[in-house]
């Protein structure tokens, strides 16, 4: 009986939000044929190239795969180092 | 007579393609209209089976592509419907023996004799897949509300649109309305954002559907349960009428109407 007053205020999540958003992730990938490690390869050597022509914080980079239907579209959030000097 | 070829497939097995196929072709024949399905699993033919003509098949799909009979003799006749007909798969054959422009030859000529053809696809993105998609019009991916079902339905999608043969339409097939009121399974519209593709049947589970397979009597052929009335509304889409899709859940119990207010509100 307590499963079911559970499930009425809903205190237990159903699993159901779980298998979304494992999906989610899963789908992802396989569409890009892109695996969360190479991504991660991506993004090093993308941040490597950059930093060559200006500051930016690694730690800051964020990549993320979009979706627009059924459409990808990879993202690359970059913020850039304020350089003090020529600001001044 | 100008047919469309309609290929049914799912990437991942047990999904309920055969049961799909057979019962649209079924409730397409009771509308009147001249259908013949085609079994596609060549090495594993079960769509005789579900339709309940395992005991009338002489020649089969891989004796007209190569040439052993005419057309016309391996369409077994469905003595329960004016005009529905069945193209068996070879069993005691492989896939590798009919390739995909194979299918295009047999499905042209087919479309002169009938108004649809359903070709059902074999489990797979091998070569019975592609024989399956090479001829089809239209392509409808049956799926399970369920994470390896969707996973393998999300696969199938792309590759029919990597072959211009899309965009896919799905049947979500199975659907248990009790799972899905208490949040244990993903629910219709979860499927559809992940997917991104355009519905066409929604499928609850119903036992009858095992009882009426066991019968080899299609359960489109009785009108009356919640599965055959789904597969019929299915046929009724692709002839171009407008069918609301109806809530699966609508003679809910007050608690249930009640959880899933509160559910709703809880997010």
């Amino acid at each position: 009986m307590s499963g079911w007053l559970d499930r009425l205020f809903n205190l237990k999540p159903g699993s159901a939000d779980l298998a979304k958003d494992r999906l989610k992730f899963v789908l992802v990938h396989d569409r890009v044929a892109l695996s969360p490690a190479s991504m991660e390869t991506l993004k090093n050597e993308i941040v490597q190239v950059i930093s060559h022509y200006v500051e930016i914080d690694p730690e800051q980079v964020r990549f993320t795969i979009a979706q627009e239907g059924r459409e990808q579209r990879l993202m690359a959030d970059i913020p850039i180092r304020a350089s003090g000097k020529r600001r001044k | 007579m100008s047919a469309t070829v309609i290929t049914i497939t799912s990437g991942k097995g047990g999904v309920g393609k055969t049961t799909t196929s057979a019962n649209i072709a079924v409730a397409l024949a009771l509308m009147g209209k001249k259908v013949a399905c085609i079994d596609g699993d060549i090495g594993l033919r079960n769509l005789d089976v579900v339709l309940g003509l395992e005991n009338r098949i002489v020649y089969d799909l891989v004796d007209v592509v190569e040439g052993r009979c005419r057309l016309r003799q391996a369409m077994i006749r469905d003595k329960r419907l004016p005009e529905l007909y069945l193209i068996p798969a070879a069993q005691t054959r492989d896939k590798n023996a009919i390739s995909p422009s194979d299918m295009v030859r047999l499905c042209d000529d087919l479309r002169q004799e009938v108004d649809w053809v359903i070709l059902d696809s074999p489990a797979g993105i091998e070569r019975g897949f592609r024989n399956s998609i090479a001829p089809a019009d239209d392509v409808l991916v049956v799926t399970n509300p369920e994470v390896s079902a969707v996973r393998d339905a999300d696969r199938v999608i792309g590759l029919i649109e990597a072959e211009e043969k899309g965009p896919a339409r799905l049947i979500i097939n199975r659907v248990n309305p009790n799972l899905t009121r208490r949040g244990d399974m993903l629910s219709t519209e979860d499927v559809l954002e992940l997917l991104a593709v355009e519905l066409i049947g929604i499928v609850p589970e119903d036992e009858n559907v095992v009882i009426s397979t066991n019968r080899g009597q299609p359960i489109a052929l009785n009108g009356k349960t919640k599965a055959g009335t789904a597969f019929t509304n299915i046929a009724k889409r692709l002839e171009g009428i407008q069918v609301p899709f109806t809530e699966l859940d609508e003679k809910d119990s007050f608690l249930g109407k009640l959880s899933k207010v509160f559910r709703a509100g809880g997010k």
